[in-house]
């Protein structure tokens, strides 16, 4: 299973890395892609929004099955990935196919970067999984 | 845990396993919208030997299976199979299943002999249910454990499977069976039918024998790229028809009129466990009924949404919801008032926060091209 050492990871499988001082990237871990299986549709319509950690964000619809998304820290939505946007690039299986590059969600604006401490290593999460 | 006599080579595929009805069954192999569209445009096979078998032997065999199911097996010749379901005694549903009037070689002299096919999940509830109605001279066997089932089905089923067999597949029509040789295998009985809307066959052998035949149908179908077909794609494709499934569309609480099964409910054959009820809600009318419906919103439809009228009034529940491989669109079941039951009718489908609209349409989602 691909679980890079240099992000943060979630019980809702979910991963974050800081990009830039307090702006991260965030998405979905590969083990929830391939247990989700196929995504046909991804939605987020909290851009603009501050929402607090654990907030529901978006929801990811595969053929099987729904899940929503959860802020893992606090912060503003700042971007919705254009690759997955419905509107624009409306491909969903990038997450499927790239995770944690080009499959990535949405970036946020970090309240307090202190927060994500409180988040898994890749083997913390790796426990959790296997 | 139960297995299948094909657990192993499901494993060996790399299938994405999950417990279903007590057995550790297949979800998907390459992925279900794979496998979906290759039964929809060549051919997959399903292990589906975790389905329960019957058999039903007596001279009151048919006044067993008049009294029991809803469909009038008084119609049956040897070689035919029935879709049917099995009322209980307050209108719902017990499960439904396949009827098979099976050859008589094995029958005494005034006995006839049927095989009744059930849900995996219900084989213990149906078992004690029939039973318990068996108030005739007859002689039940369950034969579940000892029965594979594979479905070969998609427009190359019949010629994969004509390349194992001498029995004449095309001739075959929809809804009878055959016993016959497969793959130098005895006694295979050959159904016509499916779950999936696209044809093909459901060949029914001893579970030591099912491997050997697994293996026989992937050599014949090589050349034509037949794939391996998981539960995930058998459930997209049964609801593409708008076939029901027991337990998410109906259940011991949902009468076969509403859920639009009037079809294989012969009020006319005579009495039957509820008949009278049935008869009384042909009359007058049901509270309920379970449309198909589609969405205009990308959101997917899911079992135990709630249905609302535009003004937000709770008025039904979806049953069933997937995303159509074939049509790329969201497509859903769900029970609501007859006022919103017609074609073109309208209601809203509660995704979390979001109400999205949706609209009755006829099932069957996907029309198959006739061959």
């Amino acid at each position: 299973m691909n679980l890079p050492e240099d992000l943060k990871y979630t019980e809702e499988h979910e991963w974050i890395k800081i990009d830039s001082e307090n702006v991260a990237v965030l998405g979905i871990t590969d083990f929830a892609q391939s247990e989700l299986g196929e995504l046909v549709y991804v939605e987020v319509e909290t851009v603009g929004e501050t929402l607090e950690k654990g907030a529901v964000f978006g929801t990811v619809e595969a053929v099987k099955t729904t899940s929503d998304l959860f802020m893992p820290v606090s912060g503003e939505v700042l971007e919705f990935n254009p690759e997955l946007n419905e509107n624009e690039g409306d491909n969903p299986t990038a997450i499927n196919d790239d995770p944690y590059g080009k499959g990535w969600i949405v970036k946020i604006k970090v309240s307090d970067v202190a927060e994500l401490d409180d988040l898994m290593s890749a083997d913390a999460y790796k426990s959790i999984v296997s | 845990m139960k297995s299948t006599p094909l657990t192993e080579k499901h494993l060996a595929l790399g299938a994405k396993m999950a417990e279903f009805a007590g057995y550790n069954m297949p979800i998907s192999y390459a992925g279900i919208k794979d496998e979906h569209h290759a039964v929809r445009n060549n051919v997959g096979v399903f292990d589906v030997s975790h389905m329960g078998e019957f058999i039903v032997k007596g001279k009151e065999a048919e006044a067993l299976l008049q009294k029991v199911t809803s469909n009038d097996v008084s119609k049956l010749e040897i070689g035919d199979a029935q879709y049917s379901c099995l009322p209980n005694k307050e209108g719902g549903i017990v499960d439904d299943l396949l009827v098979y009037r099976l050859d008589e070689d094995q029958c005494s002299e005034g006995e006839k002999a049927f095989m009744l096919v059930v849900n995996a999940s219900n084989i213990e509830k149906d078992w004690n249910w029939i039973q318990e109605n068996n108030d005739f001279d007859n002689k039940m066997f369950n034969i579940s454990d000892r029965t594979g089932l594979i479905a070969v089905q998609g427009p190359n089923a019949t010629k994969v499977l004509q390349k194992l067999t001498e029995v004449n597949l095309a001739e075959m029509k929809y809804y009878t069976f055959t016993k016959g040789k497969v793959a130098g295998l005895d006694n295979i009985l050959i159904s016509a039918t499916g779950y999936t809307g696209s044809g093909g066959f459901e060949l029914y052998v001893q579970s030591d024998q099912l491997a050997a035949l697994w293996d026989a149908v992937f050599d014949a179908g090589k050349e034509e790229g037949i794939a391996p077909v998981g539960l995930g794609a058998r459930d997209t494709l049964r609801l593409e028809m708008g076939y029901c499934l027991y337990g998410n569309d109906i259940n011991d609480t949902t009468s076969p009129i509403e859920a639009g099964l009037s079809w294989i409910t012969k009020l006319k054959k005579g009495p039957f466990n509820s008949s009278e009820f049935f008869t009384e809600q042909k009359a007058n009318g049901v509270n309920r009924k379970l449309v198909a419906f589609t969405m205009e919103d990308r959101r997917v439809p899911r079992h135990d949404y709630i249905i609302e009228n535009a003004s937000e009034e709770a008025i039904g529940v979806v049953t069933s919801g997937t995303q159509s491989p074939s049509l790329e669109i969201p497509i859903g079941m769900g029970y609501v008032p007859p006022s919103h039951s017609k074609i073109g009718s309208e209601f809203y489908v509660v995704a979390g926060k979001k109400k999205l609209k949706a609209t009755v349409v006829k099932a069957p989602f996907y029309k198959v091209a006739k061959a």
